[in-house]
């Protein structure tokens, strides 16, 4: 008798399993209704009108943030809510170029070492305080001062004598930052950085506000304790769960920021984040699923965003390791022997770009040397592949043995899986997979003892080719392959050192040309941001940093509500021209101007704001060619990607 | 305990005799027949062997390779056409034979950790056992002891200490999880250890360590089996959990729980990746219980564990 | 009663020291520290580090450094969540972690022995088999799979609840607890079941029937007791099976309870957080342990400590 139970449970279960039917349309994304057509005002800005009644931002964060203290930050997650709550010396518009932050404008000395920046005079702290160059002064010297071991300060490096007093080795004052007066700042450099003014928006650089350090200590980056100078203040913190943030009414700026309030979620889980987004509970993600592209694309087409990002996804050869060590043919037959274009449509499937250099497009005048197999087609890519496997000692019976070692995560193993399988279909590799959680496989790769191929990749701080150049440099931190040129190494140098822009572009290439001929690494493809998109939220758009202000942002009313309002306002009407006044109706009536007339006033200070900005550009004209993009710390490509 | 008590001990002439009317069933042929009567546990049983014929011969017969990726087919769904009948995953591996292969591992897993337990929880609750006195106290003290620390963080640590070696999953899980098989054999080994059998070979002067080896212990195998049959599929859901956590086995080995959890974050946009493997779970660990339940009722009808 | 209490909870500090030294030592056996990332810091930042959490005193020096905090009760500061101290961090999660494992611990107490009397009740009847069949689908099917199914139909098709994140309101507690009762629920059903049949058969309750009380009197009066106590003493390894279970629930929720703070702790090597955590949870289950002892010594008359221990 019991077994038919059991039989009848096995199918309850089955039954349960099969539910969740492909083809069954996602009933909830039905419920987010599309948004009206947007209408912007003559400031340029969106019409009241066709903004949503309650501007409240849900963004998915990914997880936590390790701290809000802006000089110890480190990671994107971090980034995303700093970026909001405090204002740098610049900032970035919505498409990620350089434009000014906390410094209306700024010179650059002939010989690129000394900036000289210009602070709003508007510019006030969220408690009312007017934000000075001496703020400024104290906090580039607290975020070097070795006490407070900020584990990102490597970004203040170019100052004049931050090394020293990163190591103790020269007191805080010595640091090339002083105030000319309350709001004029001088920043010294050691050598010309062109990326400099991208680096302001890091969060190391951000401004802190000194007497509520100095008050609250190591708390004071607590809800209740926290002051900031950006668009928004810190409202609530609860760990791992949420943060909450609200306008900030002293920013300079407040009366052009729309979304009122925004929550930051923790969900590791990119599946939860995807549910929380199905039911209307999430307007941003983080990021989505790695399988599900096909599906998403069916069903969420216009909520899927997909952007290239200013990353690169490759697999490192250990060069101090047999059977990589001087075995330039090897090399050259495992990278031609990977047909990309097979792995990003197969593998990645998220419209990643097949790579073949280093640095990955969209940088501004920048283009990378292609090796000339690039150009090939795949088969004749594996012919060639197959002959430089053979002239490096290997056929089918004695093949390559190897190990391809990887951090634990969905897409890197797919990835891992792929390479093994194409090795072993073109050439006959036999590979073998090994994962590590993270620290343990960053130690690993550091320690060069037992990786041989590994896995790799590189988001960039700053949008400057030369963040991925360096990491090969002789001694670099980070050149986990043991790759050492000395040719390389100089050509480095120059770059370094060289302030004309299209010399500057010139070097790196021939640098990355040097490079790729010696392949110490296999380019696969170069990272997109993928996210779903609430379609109400608009005002932000792509960038290849993947730096967006929710002070861009606002939300669209959908068409439900704008008719709904139709309605009631039609019903008003002929109320009106029956002269039956409903006095709840007069009311709401009365709001409604009231919205109307505050809208002005913004758009009267918003066009001062615009004078503003005109002025300055004569002045950054240099600048600007030198240095303009947008540069900012985008996390290593933690264990998830 | 009482069943035992009244076996009637044969009389020898009798037994010379041949004569048969009044044989005498031992306690196993006793259990035996009341394990018959399960219905449950026995079709269990069946469907276990089964399921172990599959695991093992399977992959054999399965035209597939459980490493190739076929890249005509990712993420396909199951269809005849394409030789995947059960699909295949985000790489184009095929899921059969993945979940096959997977089983070995989950088996295989769940087999060695409680054989790991087993050794060290017996030998240790019998020693306890057999001494007493201060010895037994320390001991159960240290167990105690064990008890309280929240053992899946020490199987999560020891995994992050040691990396995800499969050796190190078995001895990660069986060395947290003997200490119930302990305190059981303690228990039992103090009630047999006063009984006459054990008095008269001490009284001969069997060393005690012989005692253990060559009388308890064989008089525990009742109370072993059960806790074994129900260890198992505990185990297997362990290292399901690790799976789940990402600090289960390397690919591209895989297990059942490896591949339930790859498949529970796809479970709707591919949803046969999660089907084939959670069933073969299920059922496995379904099967184990009531096998587990009906040794117990049959072995040890008094005593619930 | 009472000296065995005092020696019992007595019994606490070598259970908690070797407790702390384990883990404590394993921790620092891992390989890779607290602030390695892909960045590589320059050595000059990394001496700063690691001078500001004594990572650079000798491994002894910080052992004893580190039970010098605990004695009094000091947990540390964070590596990994910098703006907060372990304590602060335990104060926020703990609460939560404990509202859903003392939510689900209830609700499988309840529904558990209820279904587990009502399936005793009608024994080898179709209702008996029907609720033991589902009681040990329930143990067999892994939570992570029951938890995206649940997910899947209550919160994104159906709408009803949220489908992860807290916000400390009951809608978001629905589903995790649920997750987290079932396997317990199951596992309690089927005990009791057995203990009711086996106290139902014996012969107090014989008497009790023939004393012509209704049957509902004989199972409350005098059934109930004696069948509680095999559960009872299951509530123990049930509390700290929650504990695990409490690891993947949070993760699937994402739930900011202290099992996930957990799990990224060891991750990350946050030394501090993954102590503190430990301890916490190894003070718990000994003093629930503690806890289950004592009631059960008081349903059962026939235990009474000072003589046997």
């Amino acid at each position: 008798m019991r077994h038919t139970f059991l039989v009848a449970s096995v199918v309850v279960l089955l039954s349960a399993c099969g539910s969740d039917d492909p083809q069954q349309p996602p009933t909830r994304s039905d419920q987010l209704t599309r948004p009206v057509e947007l209408v912007f005002g003559e400031d340029g800005r969106p019409d009241p009108s066709v903004l949503a009644p309650e501007q409240v931002l849900h963004r998915d964060n990914g997880e936590e943030p390790q701290t809000l203290d802006p000089h110890l930050a480190e990671g994107v997650p971090s980034a995303h809510i700093l970026r909001d709550l405090f204002e740098g010396l610049t900032a970035e518009s919505p498409e990620g170029r350089v434009i000014p932050g906390a410094a209306i404008r700024w010179n650059i000395s002939r010989d690129g070492k000394v900036y000289t920046f210009y602070l709003r005079r508007d510019a006030l702290w969220s408690n009312g305080d007017p934000v000075t160059a001496e703020d400024f002064v104290y906090s580039l010297r607290r975020s070097a001062n070795p006490a407070t071991a900020s584990n990102y300060a490597q970004v203040l490096l170019p100052l004049n004598n931050a090394a020293e007093v990163l190591s103790g080795q020269l007191p805080l004052n010595k640091l090339g930052v002083t105030a000319m007066d309350e709001y004029t700042l001088q920043i010294t450099l050691k050598d010309p950085t062109p990326y400099f003014l991208g680096l302001l928006n890091h969060s190391s650089t951000y401004p802190v506000h000194r007497t509520s350090v100095i008050q609250h200590g190591s708390s004071f980056s607590r809800p209740g304790n926290l002051v900031s100078n950006g668009a928004y203040t810190l409202k609530d913190w609860k760990v791992r769960s949420q943060i909450e943030l609200a306008k900030n009414e002293n920013y300079w700026d407040a009366a052009n920021v729309i979304i009122g309030q925004v929550f930051y979620y923790p969900f590791e889980e990119q599946s939860t984040a995807l549910k929380q987004f199905r039911a209307g509970n999430l307007q941003w993600t983080y990021e989505v699923p790695n399988n599900q592209f096909k599906w998403l694309q069916k069903h969420y087409p216009e909520e899927l965003v997909i952007s290239p990002w200013f990353g690169s996804y490759f697999f490192g050869f250990n060069l101090e390791r047999e059977p990589f060590v001087e075995n330039l043919d090897l090399r050259l037959a495992l990278s031609m022997a990977l047909d990309r274009d097979l792995l990003t449509d197969k593998v990645t499937q998220f419209g990643e770009r097949p790579s073949y250099t280093l640095v990955p497009p969209g940088i501004r005048d920048f283009v990378s040397p292609k090796p000339e197999w690039a150009d090939w087609s795949q088969l004749e890519r594996s012919a060639e592949a197959r002959r430089l496997y053979a002239a490096a000692g290997y056929d089918q019976d004695k093949p390559l043995r190897i190990e391809i070692r990887y951090n634990t995560g969905q897409n890197n193993k797919k990835m891992a899986l792929a390479v093994a399988s194409l090795w072993k279909q073109v050439l006959g590799v036999q590979a073998t997979l090994f994962n590590e959680e993270w620290k343990v496989f960053l130690q690993n790769r550091e320690q060069k003892v037992l990786t041989q191929v590994f896995r790799a990749g590189w988001i960039s701080d700053y949008a400057d080719p030369y963040s991925f150049l360096e990491l090969f440099r002789t001694g670099h931190g980070r050149n986990d392959f043991g790759y050492s040129n000395t040719l390389y190494d100089s050509l480095l140098g120059e770059v370094a050192s060289e302030r004309i822009p299209s010399r500057r572009r010139r070097l790196m290439f021939e640098t990355e040309r040097v490079l790729l001929a010696d392949m110490p690494f296999i380019p696969v493809y170069t990272y997109v941001t993928k996210r779903l998109v609430d379609p109400r939220l608009r005002g932000w758009q792509s960038n290849v940093m993947d730096h967006h202000y929710t002070k861009d942002m606002f939300l669209l009313k959908t068409a439900q509500e704008a008719a709904s309002e139709e309605a009631a306002r039609e019903k008003a009407a002929i109320e009106e021209a029956l002269g039956e006044q409903a006095e709840g109706e007069e009311a709401a009536d009365e709001g409604a101007v009231g919205e109307e007339s505050t809208s002005e006033k913004s758009t009267s200070e918003k066009s001062t704001g615009g004078e503003a900005t005109g002025e300055e550009a004569a002045d950054e004209k240099v600048a600007d060619e030198q240095a303009a993009e947008p540069v900012e710390e985008t996390d290593t490509d933690g264990p998830s990607t | 305990m009482t069943k035992q008590a009244e076996k009637p001990i044969i009389d020898p002439f009798e037994a010379a005799l041949g004569v048969s009317d009044v044989k005498g069933r031992s306690p196993w042929e006793h259990a035996w027949h009341r394990l018959l009567k399960n219905r449950a546990a026995i079709y269990s049983a069946y469907i276990m062997a089964g399921m172990l014929v599959l695991v093992m011969l399977g992959p054999l017969v399965v035209s597939w390779e459980s490493d190739f990726t076929d890249w005509d087919y990712t993420s396909a769904a199951p269809s005849l056409e394409s030789g995947h009948w059960f699909g295949t995953d985000a790489v184009g591996r095929d899921i059969l034979v993945r979940t096959l292969e997977g089983g070995r591992i989950s088996l295989l897993v769940g087999l060695v950790a409680t054989i790991v337990s087993l050794v060290i929880g017996v030998t240790y609750g019998a020693v306890a056992g057999y001494y007493g006195g201060n010895t037994d106290r320390i001991m159960m003290r240290i167990v105690d002891i064990i008890y309280a620390l929240p053992f899946m963080f020490f199987v999560i640590l020891l995994m992050v200490v040691f990396g995800r070696h499969i050796v190190l999953i078995f001895v990660a899980i069986g060395a947290v999880n003997w200490l119930d098989m302990a305190r059981i054999v303690r228990g039992q080994t103090l009630s047999l250890k006063n009984m006459e059998f054990i008095e008269a070979a001490r009284a001969c002067g069997v060393p005690p360590w012989g005692i253990i080896r060559r009388h308890i212990i064989p008089n525990l195998l009742g109370i072993v089996i059960v806790y074994v049959t129900l260890t198992i599929p505990q185990v297997i859901l362990v290292e399901s959990f690790l799976s789940f956590l990402g600090l289960g086995v390397q690919e591209p080995m895989s297990s059942w729980g490896a591949l339930v959890s790859d498949g529970a974050q796809d479970m709707e946009s591919a949803p046969w990746t999660l089907i084939a493997p959670a069933l073969f779970l299920t059922v496995t660990l379904y099967c184990f219980n009531y096998i587990g339940d009906g040794l117990r009722d049959a072995l040890d009808p008094k005593d619930r564990l | 009663m009472l000296r065995h209490s005092l020696r019992r909870l007595l019994g606490l500090i070598p259970t908690l020291l070797m407790l702390i030294t384990v883990a404590f030592f394993m921790m620092r056996v891992a390989p890779g520290g607290p602030f390695d990332s892909e960045k590589s810091l320059p050595p000059e930042i990394e001496a700063n580090l690691n001078a500001k959490y004594h990572l650079d005193d000798p491994l002894l020096k910080q052992y004893f450094h580190y039970l010098g905090q605990v004695a009094v009760l000091d947990f540390g500061p964070s590596f990994q969540y910098k703006d907060w101290t372990v304590n602060e961090l335990i104060a926020q999660g703990f609460p939560v972690s404990m509202t859903v494992g003392v939510l689900a611990m209830s609700l499988a107490f309840i529904v558990g022995t209820l279904l587990g009397i009502a399936a005793a009740l009608r024994q080898n009847t179709r209702i008996d088999y029907s609720l033991m069949g589902v009681a040990m689908l329930g143990i067999s099917i892994p939570n992570f799979v029951i938890a995206p199914i649940l997910i899947l139909v209550l919160a994104v098709y159906a709408g009803w609840l949220p489908a992860g994140g807290w916000d400390g309101g009951f809608a978001s507690m629905v589903l995790p607890v649920l997750t987290l009762a079932l396997p317990a629920t199951a596992y309690i059903a089927r005990l009791t079941r057995g203990s009711m049949i086996e106290v139902l058969h014996s012969n107090f309750i014989r008497t009790a029937r023939a004393k012509g009380l209704p049957e509902s009197v004989v199972i409350r009066r005098h059934a109930l007791r004696p069948v509680l106590l095999p559960v009872i003493s299951f509530m123990g390894p049930a509390m700290a099976g929650m504990i695990s279970g409490s690891v993947v629930i949070e993760r699937i929720f994402s739930i900011p309870g202290l099992g996930s703070y957990f799990v990224q702790g060891a991750l990350n090597r946050d030394y501090t957080l993954v102590m503190g955590v430990v301890i916490l949870y190894g003070v718990l289950i000994i003093l629930l342990n503690f806890v289950v002892d004592l009631i059960y010594a008081w349903l059962n008359p026939k235990i009474r400590y000072d003589e046997t221990s």
